[in-house]
């Protein structure tokens, strides 16, 4: 018997995902993303994401369709993201979902944006073997997860007390005069660094932050040392060595994350590390998380880029499992929840 | 004929279900904040109270604005979703129009239609005393549309809420989904394009230069 074929809708920030699932095979991953429209402003601006999502939803299903070759009377049951995530952009993709579920007449599931990174994952390299330890990271989230159950049971170890590293790549790209996003662009200019040149600070690493904030990050000191040295610098009549910034802040951020991710699973004995979120495409952070984690014993999950950064088959791959464990559809009447905790896996 | 009409442009969440000839069933919820988790839920009681399936529908009408994004988005998002899936057409309608369609009965001359736009300014479109639309939709302070248009009867909630400087308000506060379905029946509602009627653009501002960190 084949599994159910499940459809995921993504809304949360500024990528508008339909994504078709059985089990955990991907069929069909359609994102449309308004980036562009956000660059010139140099982060997401709310607004412009929502106006977009409205405006792609339906031609993104229809994508996801044709990239699977189903109809939609093939589709067994819809998953949406029910947060958390940009209030108003949330609300585009559950309003669109609970229309699809009641035009199809099958059951919805509203699921958690969070626990469905580490979803993903199953459709890269199979089934999870739970406990696992997720770190996730992109431009609006930095948190690293406890996962006993994908479908039942998450918890939150630790995240971010200010801005997600995303950002802070973006902030500190604007900086010294590259491009947003600052992900890619601080990875090129870094390539030509030399990332022991500046030493960063390590937020939450000291003896004290390390007892009270064990599993949580912080980068808007890190952003602020690092327009710290730029200005004293150009005050100086230096010139600003671009690459060894690029390359001291990205060894800062990646040095961090991984240390704290690492040391949660050997404190939770736990041997499966998950890495997902946009900014998991940062090479550097990549090649460290898979270094430390062999040194430490742990097995390194990762997808493919396209199923770590925002999209719907993410959303179908937690609604799979969700309707595997034979859970019931949510209530017709919920609604979006922007700051929907981690541990309400399924609404 | 079987026409599901909705409307979310205001603090309203108003749907119907109409055959053509009358309303088979109707439903009005006013919660500015929970259009998302009310919409839906109403549009299948909606249809459970008509005695139709969602196969039975025939047409869809929706109120495409002016109004507060979010809630807007809410209406359309789902109407579109709806009239694709469905194979249905999807009508739209000016939200204030769906207004004037029942104040013309109260005004008895010509009139606006005035909703909340917050930041002290009303959505708005001026109505002559047959409810034919002869100005706006548009998006302005309150007291720069009593200036241009004189006191002249209100309907819509932005009157109630700034009856400072609207004196005249007549009924009714919100769009009626029966209404909607009625003027797209009988085709004396002007239909367009199911797209939102925003007015406004994005607040959004420029990265301004950079602050210096140092003392």
């Amino acid at each position: 018997m084949t599994a159910p074929l499940i459809l995921g809708i993504e809304t949360s920030c500024d990528e508008t995902g339909v994504g078709l699932v059985r089990g955990t095979t991907l069929l069909a991953n359609a994102v449309a993303s308004s980036v562009d429209e956000h660059v010139r402003f140099g982060g997401v601006v709310p607004e412009v994401a929502s106006r977009a999502h409205l405006e792609a939803v339906v031609p993104t299903l229809h994508r996801a369709l044709d990239e699977a070759q189903v109809g939609l009377d093939d589709v067994d049951a819809v998953a949406v993201t029910a947060g958390p995530g940009l209030a108003g952009a949330l609300m585009v993709g559950v309003s669109a979902a609970k229309a699809l579920a009641v035009a199809l007449d099958k059951p919805l599931y509203g699921v958690n944006h969070l626990v469905g990174h580490v979803a993903a994952e199953q459709l890269e390299n199979g089934p999870l073997t739970e406990p696992v330890v997720a770190l996730l990271v992109s431009g609006g989230h930095t948190e690293i997860l406890q996962v006993d159950d994908v479908a039942t049971a998450a918890e939150l170890l630790g995240q971010t007390i200010d801005d997600a590293a995303g950002e802070a790549f973006d902030k500190v790209a604007r900086l010294i005069g590259l491009k947003y996003p600052g992900g890619p662009h601080i990875q090129r200019a870094a390539a030509d660094g030399d990332p022991s040149a500046i030493r960063f600070p390590r937020g939450l690493t000291g003896q004290r932050d390390m007892a009270r904030h064990r599993y949580d990050f912080s980068f808007s000191g890190l952003k602020t040392a690092v327009a710290r040295w730029v200005e004293t610098a150009e005050r100086a009549g230096d010139p600003v060595p671009v690459g060894d910034v690029a390359a001291g802040f990205q060894e800062a951020v990646a040095d961090v994350l991984t240390a704290k991710a690492v040391l949660a699973c050997q404190e939770r004995g736990i041997s499966t590390m998950v890495l997902a979120g946009g900014v998991a495409a940062n090479a550097r952070l990549r090649e460290l998380t898979q270094q430390r984690c062999e040194a430490a014993g742990i097995e390194l999950r990762q997808p493919r880029f396209s199923l770590c950064t925002d999209n719907g088959a993410m959303i179908a791959a937690l609604g799979a499992a969700v309707v595997e464990r034979g859970l019931p559809p949510s209530r017709f009447e919920f609604g979006s929840d922007s700051s929907l905790p981690v541990t309400e896996v399924l609404i | 004929m079987l026409l599901l009409a909705l409307d979310t442009a205001t603090p309203a969440v108003t749907v119907a279900v109409h055959d053509g000839k009358r309303v088979q069933a109707e439903s009005t919820t006013v919660d500015p904040r929970r259009h998302t988790e009310l919409l839906m839920p109403q549009v299948t009681a909606a249809l459970s109270d008509a005695g139709a399936a969602r196969t039975d529908l025939t047409e869809i009408a929706v109120g495409v604005g002016p109004g507060p994004f979010t809630g807007l988005r809410v209406g359309l998002a789902a109407a579109r979703m709806l009239g694709d899936v469905l194979g249905l057409p999807v009508r739209g309608v000016c939200s204030l129009d769906i207004i004037a369609r029942s104040a013309r009965h109260y005004a008895g001359s010509p009139f606006l239609v005035a909703t909340d736009a917050r930041r002290r300014e009303v959505y708005w479109a001026g109505y002559d005393a047959s409810g034919a639309r002869t100005a706006g939709p548009d998006v302005g302070a309150a007291a720069d549309v009593v200036a241009e248009h004189g006191d002249l009867p209100v309907a819509g909630l932005g009157g109630t809420r700034y009856a400072d400087v609207f004196a005249r308000l007549i009924t009714p506060e919100y769009p009626s989904a029966a209404e909607l379905a009625a003027g797209v029946a009988d085709g004396t509602l002007d239909v367009v394009a199911p797209d939102p009627l925003y007015l406004r653009r994005p607040d959004a501002a420029l990265p301004s230069a950079r602050k210096s960190v140092l003392a």
